[in-house]
């Protein structure tokens, strides 16, 4: 008869818990898509063999203790300026992988400015923007990127873009600048969009690796608890209704031939 | 080597940057500061000593670059003005909350908003008091001197890594842009990362194998461990008092003292000379740190003298911390111009004359 321990050899290990993430309990609600790009993250500063090179950013959002999960040296920033904090380290250590983790009300709404302008000059960092429509540490209020219509508590009625304006699309927005090398738009709700995810994150450290510039990866993202709805409702109503204002995919790739390989 | 040269205020203390090893400098243009990013970005220190300079979108995203290198424990500074400083003081008090060392200069205007770019001392309060949220102080340096813009930027540093504190020096737009001569102190090597490293363990430059994670926060949900964390900062600046500094002149025998800081004191000097030279007995304490502040030396003052003027370019700020010091033993007077109106030298002795 084959008992675990016949199955628990090294040569049947098909996947593990990275060592980099810390041994504390996730803080996050019940599927929230937060832990997944911890952990790919993660995983890559592993595969990447970068520990001792990589400095992780977390302001203020749902992520603020990125810190207590990730087993890398990390600074915690005010709200909407991690990618201030970037920018001198990654001008003051160029040859370390920096990168910030941010949401959408922190890059889009209070640190918009900071966000373009890191963008505009090109620093070499990368930018994980977590797009969940909404604020979710303050409690599920409406951030720049809900879309027109969604229930927020500040807007209890649905987004009017009338009086509220409009989803502000800002991963477009710095596809556009010179400075950025790498854009891209991903998920994490399937196997399938958490691998391609794990692979933007990927490619953006070795384009670090290569100082191409700005790499901005936006993970359109859930958030059962603000959004009010169990982990399942939530990425379905997500496919149903983000991906139509975000569509995933790449914006912005190096072209082929500056890439050294 | 060092070297003698006839400056503005805001060019000492930007060729005093260059000179001291700091690491960045981020700015913002404010007048009357702007000198500083210019004349670095005329020197192009990036050329020869490494050091980044940065024209910033903002003075708040310059200070947040000062908090993301200071957190790596590299040697970083900023300079505005009033209006400018205003914008900082969230991050100047994540900088403390964090314990960062970190270098501020607040050339300050006339205010309150926009104001005039004439010079003021009204930022006092917000310079000594804290000035962002929560419990926290700045060292706090106050040239009076070109001379003093420059040598005050070592000094800063020094007590800022020292302590992991912020340190604030706090001119106006008289030291800024007045030119004088002065001798600039030999230029001292920046740090290397190993150097680093070392004297900043908790630096993060990246996790190396022998040691935990570095965390670079000033988060602590927990109130418990909050609290004991805002009391060590206390005894931190309790310890601070140690870094006490201030110049007296003609104190010896004088009847009636008065106390000023920087470009006032500078003014106040020619007051006591002209004084004395009219057979007044008149004394000057000159606080050159407003924080630590000189509290227990003007209180023995005011044992000897039959009173104190406090002049100030305010309304009267650091007069509240004179009158703490005095504790009602002498009658404590301020002549105060506000909103960049300067006084002279006559001016003031005419007003402590009808106080005789
Ligand atoms: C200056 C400042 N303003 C407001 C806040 C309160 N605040 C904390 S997190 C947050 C929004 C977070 O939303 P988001 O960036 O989308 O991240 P999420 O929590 O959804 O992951 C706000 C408004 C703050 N901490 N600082
Ligand atoms: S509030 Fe939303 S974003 Fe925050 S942890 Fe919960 S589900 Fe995730």
């Amino acid at each position: 008869m084959i008992t675990y321990k016949d199955i628990i050899k090294p040569e049947n290990l098909v996947y593990r818990r990275t060592p980099l993430l810390t041994q504390k309990t996730l803080s996050f609600c019940p599927g929230c898509g937060h832990g997944t790009v911890h952990r790919l993250i993660m995983e890559v500063v592993e595969e990447m063999n970068i520990q001792q090179d990589t400095i992780g950013i977390a302001p203020v959002g749902c992520s603020v203790l990125a810190y207590e999960f990730m087993d890398i040296d990390m600074q915690q920033a005010a709200h909407g300026r991690a990618t201030a904090l970037a920018t001198a380290l990654s001008r003051l250590m160029p040859n370390k992988y920096v990168f910030t983790y941010q949401g959408d009300g922190d890059l889009a709404a209070i640190g918009t400015a900071e966000t373009i302008h890191a963008c505009n000059r090109g620093e070499n960092f990368i930018i994980i923007f977590i797009n969940n429509g909404i604020y979710g540490m303050t409690g599920g209020q409406m951030a720049p990127t809900t879309i027109p219509d969604m229930i927020t508590t500040t807007s209890p009625y649905g987004r009017d873009t009338k009086i509220m304006g409009n989803p502000l699309k800002i991963t477009e927005l710095v596809a556009q600048l010179p400075g950025t090398c790498y854009v891209t738009r991903q998920s994490v709700h399937t196997p399938n969009n958490v691998r391609k995810t794990k692979k933007a994150i990927r490619n953006a450290f070795e384009y670090i690796k290569q100082k191409k510039g700005t790499c901005f990866i936006e993970v359109v993202s859930n958030c059962p608890s603000g959004w009010r709805m169990t982990p399942l409702q939530a990425n379905k109503w997500m496919e149903e209704n983000m991906f139509k204002h975000y569509p995933l995919g790449d914006l912005k790739v190096p072209s082929n031939e500056n890439v050294k390989q | 080597m060092s070297e003698v040269k006839l400056m503005k205020g805001n060019e000492a203390f930007a060729e005093a940057l260059i000179r001291a090893g700091t690491d960045a400098y981020f700015g913002y243009p404010i007048t009357p500061q702007s000198e500083v990013v210019e004349y670095l970005m005329s020197q192009k220190p990036y050329e020869t000593t490494g050091m980044v300079v940065l024209q910033c979108e903002s003075e708040v995203a310059a200070i947040n670059m000062c908090y993301g290198g200071a957190g790596a424990g590299f040697k970083v500074a900023t300079s505005s003005s009033s209006p400018g400083i205003s914008l900082k003081q969230e991050g100047i008090s994540y900088l403390a909350g964090a314990e960062l060392p970190a270098l501020i200069l607040n050339v300050a205007r006339g205010g309150p908003g926009l104001g005039t770019i004439q010079p003021a001392q009204s930022d006092y309060f917000q310079a000594t008091k804290g000035g962002g949220h929560g419990d926290y102080r700045l060292f706090v340096l106050a040239p009076s001197s070109v001379q003093e813009m420059a040598d005050f930027v070592p000094l800063a540093f020094d007590v800022a890594f020292k302590y992991r504190n912020p340190a604030m020096i706090l001119s106006d737009g008289i030291i800024g842009q007045m030119m004088e001569k002065v001798t600039l102190f030999e230029p001292i090597p920046r740090r290397s990362l190993e150097q680093i490293e070392k004297e900043c363990p908790w630096a993060t430059t990246g996790k190396k194998p022998n040691r935990e994670r570095n965390i670079i926060t000033s988060l602590d949900l927990d109130p418990i461990s909050q609290e004991k964390h805002v009391m060590k900062l206390k005894e931190k600046y309790e310890k601070m008092q140690a870094e006490l500094r201030y110049e007296e002149i003609n104190t010896d025998d004088a009847e009636y003292l008065i106390v000023a800081y920087g470009s006032s004191a500078r003014i106040c000097h020619k007051v006591v000379s002209i004084a004395r030279k009219q057979g007044l007995k008149v004394g000057l304490l000159r606080p050159i740190t407003l924080f630590p502040f000189p509290y227990k030396r003007i209180n023995e003052l005011a044992n000897k003298v039959k009173h104190i003027l406090v002049t100030e370019l305010s309304l009267g700020q650091m007069v509240e911390d004179v009158k703490l010091a005095v504790e009602g033993k002498v009658p404590v007077y301020f002549y105060g111009r506000t909103g960049g109106a300067i006084y002279t030298p006559v001016e003031i002795l005419e007003y402590l004359k009808t106080k005789l």
